[in-house]
């Protein structure tokens, strides 16, 4: 008997199974679907929430005048938000559910490279466009013609750092501290360390340490790095984890300066690390303070919605998003056969020469990614990140 | 010379985490026999607990740093204690009173873990935590070798606990109780023993010590998330077994075998290969001494 229900219990759990993934094809009224494949949870949540947030301020803009402008013909947007849980595993099955079950025409995200390269190979063999705001590691876009970035590269990233450590710093010496199951902190630390050699001379990168994603305990990397008496601290680390590696580096009384990557520009930093983190300094992808024009406009916007100033996570979702709506209105019409739709988008993308984004204007290469200037921010006094110094290629 | 020093006072500080959490592991399963997988997630909810309470009474009741920390240590113990407690209530004691198989406890402590996990992930938001600071940051310098005073905290805590552990289990009344009770569980109440007191007790020590050291942890790396107690629960367990579970003077040494090896593989190798040397040690010391350093080979526990 009880074998019965628990059958029947099964074959209802199927039934509705198939039911909601037969009505999530069905047809209903027009409507440009973008899936967001962003961290909601995992280590890095405030990043995934910043790309929504700036993504459903940007929906409300185009949804208020009745759509998106497409040849003559307004069409409402509907954006689908997945949380990738900051997972290289569930990046990729989230962004093969937006293809195959939300059908969408085009994916933005994942931001953090650890996503960003295995999500880019599922959505170029599944021919969906992609465009990643915030994946900075070459992996992402290279050899995959249907994949996209908003965001400048490492081998860029890491020459600003070096020159910039140098010549703040009068630095002749330096370490690194990485996590080494993170693609871009990885790439970075790596491309670092390169230049800083051929720059200083070998050796001169006196520690080249690594750490785990869940470590919290870096007093055993820390005291390496210490005893080797670096001029300053190479950190290309995620927020999180730079609030607890700064603190136990003061605590083992380490009093020198550290240089950050883009990884440290969320809103939350400040938050999580205090004091601990102020004067220091950390390449990005544009400066809330002081900032002029549209980019204002934006942090003005973003701000009295949300109530916190945009990080770069925020404003690059912002730009990567209107790169596909811009994509979109280039081609012409609306195709509604999603195949042909995204064939279109992606030709229409890869036609794009330049783009005026609010963190910049950029020149696409043939390879998708932008050639884009670099600022370096310091954390002032009030934990402002304010702006020190900008680099263009 | 100086960074051997170091390192050392690094490993003490880490593996007085690991042996806080397994003196805990080690308390229920001697009583018990039960290896309480969701003890992990009760070290995180003591974090949280510490968290709140600090918050309530910095910010809202405005005390001063110090007094907040008077008053967050006791409450932060009594508050976990209670969670912990609440788990044999409603978790363990329905299925002991049933009869069931040791088996199916463990697997309900096992979802009682992730109950715990994800009832945080759903109630507070996977945003993390900044714990206060409570406790003005002194650092103490001799040559290369520096040391915070909470660094010291830490270390002399983790001692002062193993002690006081020690001494209630051997030589209090309850403590015989619990010796009893892992003797024999059928024959002690028929002594007049309430057996149902003597294991709420034993849940209140481990849990208390858990959200202590909860509160330590969140001092000494102020992030909370909602997973933090997953991973240093399982190796904490693993540290227990190896001292031999059941044993408090084992769960003391393996919490510190297991912080001497993680921190001392960190210092002479690349980071990746910390949890397979740390462990293959481990395995090592299973091998040659299948119920851990300390671990008796049958019945008597504790």
């Amino acid at each position: 008997m009880s074998k019965m229900i628990l059958r029947t219990v099964m074959a209802v759990m199927v039934m509705s199974l198939a039911f909601v993934m037969l009505t999530g094809c069905s047809k209903e009224e027009e409507k440009i679907k973008i899936g967001f494949n962003i961290p909601l949870t995992g280590d890095i949540p405030k990043v995934g929430e910043a790309s929504k947030n700036a993504a459903e301020m940007l929906k409300e803009d185009i949804n208020s005048q009745g759509g998106l402008e497409v040849g003559g013909k307004k069409i409402p947007l509907e954006f689908y938000y997945e949380d990738n849980e900051s997972k290289a595993e569930s990046a990729v099955n989230v962004a093969l559910k937006l293809i195959e079950q939300n059908g969408v025409v085009a994916i933005i995200g994942p931001n953090s490279s650890k996503q960003a390269v295995p999500a880019g190979g599922t959505c170029n063999d599944n021919r969906t466009p992609m465009v990643s705001p915030w994946s900075t590691n070459p992996d992402t876009t290279k050899n995959r013609p249907w994949v996209f970035r908003a965001a400048f590269l490492d081998p860029f990233q890491g020459p600003v750092a070096v020159n910039f450590a140098a010549k703040q710093f009068k630095a002749k010496t330096a370490a690194v501290l990485f996590d080494i199951s993170n693609d871009y902190s990885k790439g970075l630390a790596e491309i670092f360390k390169d230049i800083w050699e051929k720059k200083n001379g070998a050796d001169s990168v006196v520690a080249f340490v690594s750490h785990g994603t869940k470590d919290q305990d870096f007093s055993a990397q820390l005291t390496k790095i210490i005893n080797s008496n670096p001029d300053f601290i190479f950190v290309p680390d995620n927020y999180n984890q730079v609030a607890l590696i700064i603190k136990q580096a003061h605590d083992l009384g380490w009093t020198g300066p550290f240089m950050g990557s883009d990884a440290w520009g969320s809103s939350e930093l400040m938050t999580l690390c205090g004091k601990d983190c102020i004067g220091q300094f950390f390449s990005t992808h544009y400066a809330a303070a002081g900032a002029k024009g549209a980019t204002k406009e934006f942090i003005d916007r973003y701000s009295a919605k949300f109530g916190e100033t945009p990080d770069d996570v925020a404003a690059l979702t912002w730009d990567a998003t209107r790169l596909v709506l811009q994509a979109i209105q280039d081609a012409g019409s609306f195709n509604s056969d999603v195949k042909a739709e995204r064939k279109a988008i992606r030709d229409a993308l890869s036609s794009v020469k330049e783009f005026a984004g609010i963190t910049g204007s950029m020149k696409f290469d043939e390879q998708g990614d932008p050639i884009k200037c670099a600022v370096v921010v310091r954390i002032d006094e009030n934990g402002q990140f304010v702006f020190a110094e900008s680099v263009c290629p | 010379m100086d960074i051997l020093i170091q390192n050392l006072l690094n490993a003490l500080q880490w593996g007085s985490f690991y042996a806080l959490i397994a003196l805990g592991y080690t308390l229920v399963y001697g009583v018990l026999l039960l290896i309480n997988f969701a003890h992990g997630d009760v070290f995180m909810v003591g974090a949280y607990v510490a968290f709140f309470v600090a918050t309530f009474f910095l910010g809202i009741v405005d005390l001063s740093p110090g007094l907040t920390l008077a008053l967050t240590v006791p409450l932060t113990m009594l508050l976990t204690a209670g969670v912990g407690v609440t788990l044999e209530r409603v978790a363990y004691r329905p299925l002991r009173r049933k009869g069931a198989h040791r088996l199916y406890v463990v697997i309900t402590a096992l979802m009682c873990g992730l109950m715990l996990e994800n009832s945080n992930l759903a109630l507070l938001g996977a945003s993390r935590k900044k714990f206060p600071e409570l406790l003005d940051k002194v650092i103490y310098t001799w040559g290369n070798v520096s040391v915070t005073n909470l660094k010291l905290i830490v270390i002399l805590t983790a001692i002062a606990v193993f002690i006081l552990l020690e001494f209630i289990v051997t030589r209090t009344k309850i403590g015989m109780a619990m010796r009893g009770i892992s003797y024999d569980k059928f024959a002690i109440p028929l002594m007049g023993i309430p057996i149902d007191n003597v294991i709420v007790f034993t849940f209140v020590l481990g849990s208390g010590m858990a959200g202590l050291a909860g509160l330590l942890f969140a001092m000494s790396y102020p992030i909370l998330e909602p997973y933090m107690g997953a991973l240093i629960g399982w190796k904490a367990f693993i540290a227990a077994v190896v001292g031999g579970i059941g044993d408090i003077r084992g769960a003391f040494l393996g919490g510190f075998l297991l912080g001497f090896i993680e921190v001392g593989v960190v210092a002479i190798f690349p980071s990746t290969y910390r949890d397979l040397f740390a462990f293959s040690i481990l395995l090592m010391i299973l091998w040659i001494k299948p119920t851990g350093i300390f671990g008796v080979a049958k019945t008597t526990k504790i």
